[in-house]
């Protein structure tokens, strides 16, 4: 969509003005600095889907918009998240963040803060890998998403 | 070296680039610069009205009975919070209209200034687009995008916020040729596939029905409605917002359909097999339960220029996105080229059938009575015009009556609030016609509910020498209201007697009309011959009508269109 004030907000007024979901929503510009892209992920019936994306065609700052799940596709997003990390704890959240292939970035003698990325699932599977005990603090950017291979959204 | 102008005053030359010659607004603090520049020119003539609804109301009949671009100018503030009623109104009818809003300074936005509101956001739900211009070399190109915008496509209201320094702020003018925009290009050709499938469809039909919705009167394609109904011999039913889009006089007409729609245009909708829809959407007043529209089988042809219109409230079989004008063009081309017919014997069985139903005489009512039926006026009115008036309504029982009793051969003739339901709309309507046809007859259909809500535009219509024709259906009650109330919440008629009303000649003539009370039924005529003669008057027709008279047919909300209640 065009990277305009205000193109966001109408986005999200059409989702709650005609009562649809936003799971969640992630948007910057792209390479182009006139144009940002947006990657919204929303639940519905094939009927609700098909009404979601012919609403958002409507609004004159959208330029373009496609459905991943019609083709093959690839979804990531980001998640900092902070724990407690003591004693024992340590070495065995340094091995689970080495095996979800995460990084810690940031660290006290209490706490890791680790980054990781990949799609929604995996990252719910290391929160609960860790143990919402542990979990202090988490922000997650929502998901991203790319068609696989030559299929490219192009203006 | 070109001169530079100040926002202002390209504000006005941009008008007088796209011909506007007639705008309607209410000055204000925000909007001081651009009306200076208002007053030293005389192209663009302003309409002052009495409050900011009433201008856009203006402007939205202005362009409906025009198939212009309605222009209103309001200030920041109360000014826009007013006009938002119009704007909202004017979008769900998708009515051509730029609004021009007036802001506080660009300086100023954000700190809770006086008579500072987010225009932009609060808009934003009812307008096709919006624009706020923080910086006035960008002014000129907004402006012609917004009028590009709101009259392309499926119409619809834009509105530019315009900071009161932008508006002083000096820059060159240049008015673009023209606009590109990647993000916008609305479609205007259907696909030829599409329409071809149609064109097959519509010759295998045993029941066909076409349906035309206010999008035939938008894109100016009544001759081509009434051409393709007339090859094929089908029947055609139009929606409340399609009147006049198929001459109502015609044996081919079964009126209008829908809540209160006719007995045989809502059976025939009902059990048609083949369904052609023109510019119309489905919506709730028009089908009813679509669940139980579904439950007969019928295949659907969908022409629209909205894609988010189609498979919308009802599954469509052939969807055709493009503008209806164009699209029925090709398909009466179509139809033209090839030899085939539908099966006429089938046909001839169909009429038939629609003829018994219209035997029902759904809208029939008693002729005898002695207080006024307010059927029989309008009856009466559509005999004196001749059937050649511009018609505008507010909104309730004499909506309806009007809109069942005014038989509309041409389009643009029947100005109504079809999807938003606005009272108050009628009598501003009726200005913007009346200044878009000044040679017209405009009578504005009315009760004293909704009048009363921008009464004030009396004033209006006396200052510019409005000649209106006012035909006030009173009958003490809000009349649809009151009806809701005896059919579905036992006769408890909560809040919807209206005690102490004005004496509306007393008022008229206070604003320095004319007005009359007419009680008897047959003074009904020659009031109303006696009105229309007074060519330069405004005339307030007080009729008092019969208190308990409701509207028939009547499809009960959540029903299906062939469970009717009738009189």
């Amino acid at each position: 969509m065009e990277n305009e004030a205000g193109a966001l907000s109408r986005v999200a007024g059409l989702f709650s003005a005609r009562g649809y979901n936003i799971e969640s929503l992630s948007v910057a510009p792209t390479e182009d600095p006139t144009l940002s892209r947006m990657t919204l992920v929303t639940v519905g019936s094939d009927e609700v889907v098909e009404q979601v994306t012919k609403q958002l065609n409507k609004l004159i700052e959208v330029v373009k918009i496609i459905d991943l799940n019609d083709g093959s596709h690839i979804e990531r997003e980001l998640m900092l998240v902070k724990v407690r990390a003591v004693g024992a704890d340590r070495e065995e959240i340094k091995r689970l963040v080495e095996i979800f292939r995460g990084c810690i970035i940031d660290v006290t003698d209490k706490s890791y803060t680790i980054e990781l990325t990949g799609t929604s699932s995996k990252l719910d599977a290391f929160l609960e890998a860790v143990g919402c005990s542990a979990v202090l603090e988490t922000v997650r950017t929502g998901a991203s998403g790319i068609g696989r291979g030559e299929w490219i959204l192009k203006v | 070296m070109s001169v530079e102008l100040t926002g202002a005053e390209i504000t006005i030359r941009c008008l007088q680039e796209e011909g506007v010659q007639c705008i309607f607004g209410y000055p204000g603090g925000a909007v001081l610069f651009i009306y200076d520049e208002l007053f030293k020119q005389d192209k663009v003539r302003h309409i002052l009205v009495r409050h900011e609804q009433a201008a856009v109301h203006a402007a939205d009949g202005y362009a409906r009975s025009s198939d212009k671009v309605g222009v209103a100018l309001v200030t920041s503030g109360p000014g826009v919070t007013n006009a938002v009623t119009g704007i909202a109104t004017a979008y769900m009818d998708s009515i051509p209209m730029v609004v021009i809003s007036g802001q506080v300074p660009t300086s100023a936005i954000g700190l809770d200034a006086f008579q500072e509101v987010d225009t932009v956001g609060i808009t934003r739900p009812c307008v096709k687009h919006n624009f706020l211009v923080k910086d006035v070399t960008e002014l000129a190109e907004t402006i012609k995008k917004a009028f590009y915008i709101a009259s392309t496509g499926r119409p619809g209201p834009v509105l530019v916020d315009i900071p009161k320094d932008v508006s002083q702020q000096k820059t060159k003018f240049v008015y673009p040729d023209k606009v590109t925009m990647r993000s916008y290009n609305p479609v205007v050709k259907g696909h030829s596939r599409q329409i071809k499938k149609a064109a097959e469809l519509i010759l295998t039909a045993k029941r066909p029905m076409i349906y035309a919705g206010g999008g035939v009167i938008l894109s100016n394609a009544a001759p081509q409605l009434t051409e393709l109904t007339q090859l094929l011999n089908f029947p055609c039913t139009n929606t409340l917002m399609g009147l006049g889009g198929y001459p109502a006089t015609d044996k081919q007409s079964l009126g209008m359909l829908g809540m209160h729609g006719t007995y045989e245009a809502n059976m025939a909708m009902q059990y048609c097999d083949v369904l052609v829809a023109v510019g119309a959407r489905f919506d709730d007043r028009v089908i009813g339960n679509p669940k139980h529209f579904s439950n007969e089988n019928r295949k659907i042809i969908h022409i629209d220029i909205d894609p988010s219109s189609i498979s919308k409230r009802v599954k469509v079989d052939v969807p055709i996105v493009g503008d209806v004008l164009d699209v029925l063009k090709e398909l009466i081309k179509l139809l033209k080229a090839g030899k085939e017919k539908p099966d006429q014997a089938a046909l001839k069985e169909w009429w038939k059938q629609i003829e018994l139903w219209r035997e029902r005489d759904c809208l029939k009512f008693n002729r005898d009575s002695e207080i006024i039926k307010p059927q029989m006026v309008i009856e009466k009115l559509f005999n004196i015009t001749k059937g050649d008036a511009f018609i505008t309504s507010d909104v309730g029982q004499h909506q309806m009556w009007a809109a069942q009793f005014y038989k509309f051969d041409k389009p643009r003739r029947w100005i109504n609030s079809g999807g938003l339901g606005t009272m108050g709309f009628g009598m501003p309507a009726a200005m913007g016609v009346q200044l878009a046809n000044p040679k017209g007859k405009v009578a504005c259909v009315t009760g004293e509910a909704s009048i009363q809500m921008c009464i004030q535009e009396l004033s209006t219509c006396k200052q510019y020498k409005l000649p209106l024709k006012i035909i006030n259906l009173n009958n003490r009650y809000m009349g649809m209201v009151r009806q809701w109330q005896e059919f579905f919440h036992g006769n408890r008629y909560a809040e919807s007697y209206m005690n102490a009303l004005p004496d509306f000649v007393k008022l008229a003539e206070s604003y320095g009309h004319v007005g009359m009370k007419i009680e008897r039924p047959e003074d009904v005529e020659g009031a109303l011959k006696e009105a229309f003669k007074l060519k330069d008057q405004l005339v307030f027709m007080d009729f008092i009508t019969d208190q308990t008279e409701n509207v028939f047919p009547m499809v009960p909300g959540g029903k299906g269109l062939s469970e009717m209640i009738l009189v």
